[in-house]
């Protein structure tokens, strides 16, 4: 049989020591046995790495960032599309999904397919309203509040005890022990990500993640779960394995089933000492140690593909536990001449 | 007591947990009794085999072996009652 050509749009190009998702997406949908993609990327800057890396991208685009505006954004899309058309889009980036949600529509109509979650969705899984998102759907999550005041800091030992979890809208997450570190955190992150800050209970215990796919009809597509076995400074994955563990399967099923969840999803799950599985943060987005299930047997993102095409896609059924990924950096060498091209065109 | 049923044990004496991801290495002594325990073993019979074969006798032997049990139930390596 041979392969369906595509041309597929995606974000998240950036894979430094704080990676992307775009490069483990693409090499999810370079290995599919259903599609032959044409893969554009779309950077936000001219040094994110997979532009350069071979075999990953056939032509990069500069767009610009969202904080420009969702329509600056969606014009240099529509732009792009014009010249080299795009089937699928795939956003990789939480702080961009929300221009992306709200141009569905427009999108659709220029005739390219995105599989996002719906905006009601987006919001209610926000760090900010995890305490009302534990109690309507019947999930242990750490009581948190938000912040949008410096001057609320003070307040915060009358209802939580030190340390704590003080967390970005988007990204960002720092443990603080005492008032002052919070007001450190709180001032870094405002800078980075604005309002609002995010304080949460600190929950001991192993952090464990799970990578899965909502059809938005309620069905999980597929789910592997990970537990990261080596950490950056930053909090990332640098090494990890799959695990065996039905209650992590069957939680994300029941998140998956309750919002009707459309598209990919990371769940950050601390597992505390006596075995109670408490949701951090739901991440609206596919995570960026994705390959880690397609080496395990769900290519994920090639499913993800498929929903967005309107297709029926069969719910994967099991993975291979114990399989494991380990990053590696490495020095990519090229010429001063493609940094130059895409600077001064837009394009590469 | 039983070793929890999805615990791979290895020849060479690694101890993989597929619930948690964590993994362990033993010796091979260490290892003779997680073979034993997962085939079911009781303590008395795990006993009299391994003095059997080694130069302990049962007093010393327990000493160890309980505190090694001891190890596996904190790292949640053996079946809970419940």
């Amino acid at each position: 049989m041979s392969k369906r050509k595509i041309t597929v749009a995606l974000t998240g190009l950036n894979n430094t020591d704080n990676p992307g998702p775009g490069v483990p997406v693409i090499r999810g949908i370079r290995e599919s046995g259903e599609f032959d993609a044409r893969i554009l990327g779309l950077a936000y800057e001219s040094l994110e790495p997979a532009i350069y890396m071979d075999r990953v991208v056939d032509k990069t685009y500069l767009v610009p960032y969202p904080s420009d505006g969702t329509d600056v954004l969606i014009n240099r899309l529509l732009e792009i599309h014009k010249k080299d058309p795009i089937d699928v889009l795939i956003p990789n980036f939480d702080a961009e999904l929300y221009a992306f949600m709200r141009s569905e529509k427009i999108l659709e109509k220029a005739g390219i397919s995105t599989f996002l979650p719906t905006l009601e969705q987006f919001e209610e899984r926000h760090k900010s309203n995890l305490p009302d998102f534990g109690k309507k759907y019947g999930v242990k999550v750490p009581f948190s509040k938000a912040l949008t005041r410096a001057d609320e800091i003070e307040d915060l030992k009358k209802d939580f005890e030190y340390p704590l979890m003080v967390k970005g809208k988007f990204y960002d997450a720092y443990l603080a022990y005492n008032t002052e570190q919070v007001r450190m955190h709180y001032n870094k992150i405002t800078a980075k990500w604005g309002l609002p800050v995010i304080v949460q209970e600190f929950i001991k215990g192993t952090e464990v993640n799970v990578v899965a796919l909502g059809d938005g009809k309620g069905n999980t597509i597929g789910a592997v779960p990970m537990r990261k076995q080596y950490i950056t400074e930053q909090g990332k994955a640098w090494a990890g394995i799959t695990l065996d563990d039905k209650k992590l399967l069957d939680l994300t099923d029941k998140v998956i089933s309750g919002m009707k969840w459309r598209g990919g999803m990371e769940l950050e799950i601390v597992k505390s000492f006596d075995n109670e599985l408490n949701i951090i943060e739901i991440n609206p987005r596919i995570p960026a140690w994705v390959y880690l299930a397609v080496g395990a047997g769900q290519n994920l993102p090639e499913a993800l593909l498929k929903l967005a095409l309107g297709e029926e896609v069969k719910p994967y059924t099991g993975y291979e536990v114990g399989k494991m990924f380990i990053r590696y950096s490495n020095d990519l060498i090229t010429d001063v001449k493609e940094f130059e091209k895409l600077s001064t065109q837009g394009e590469l | 007591m039983q070793i929890k049923k999805n615990i791979a044990v290895s020849e060479t004496g690694f101890v993989f947990d597929p619930t948690s991801g964590e993994s362990y290495s033993i010796n091979s002594e260490g290892q003779e009794i997680m073979v034993l325990l997962k085939d079911g073993k009781t303590a008395e019979e795990i006993s009299e085999t391994m003095c059997a074969e080694y130069e302990i006798d049962k007093a010393g032997f327990e000493k160890y072996f309980y505190d090694f049990i001891g190890m596996l139930r904190q790292f949640q390596l053996i079946e809970t009652e419940d």
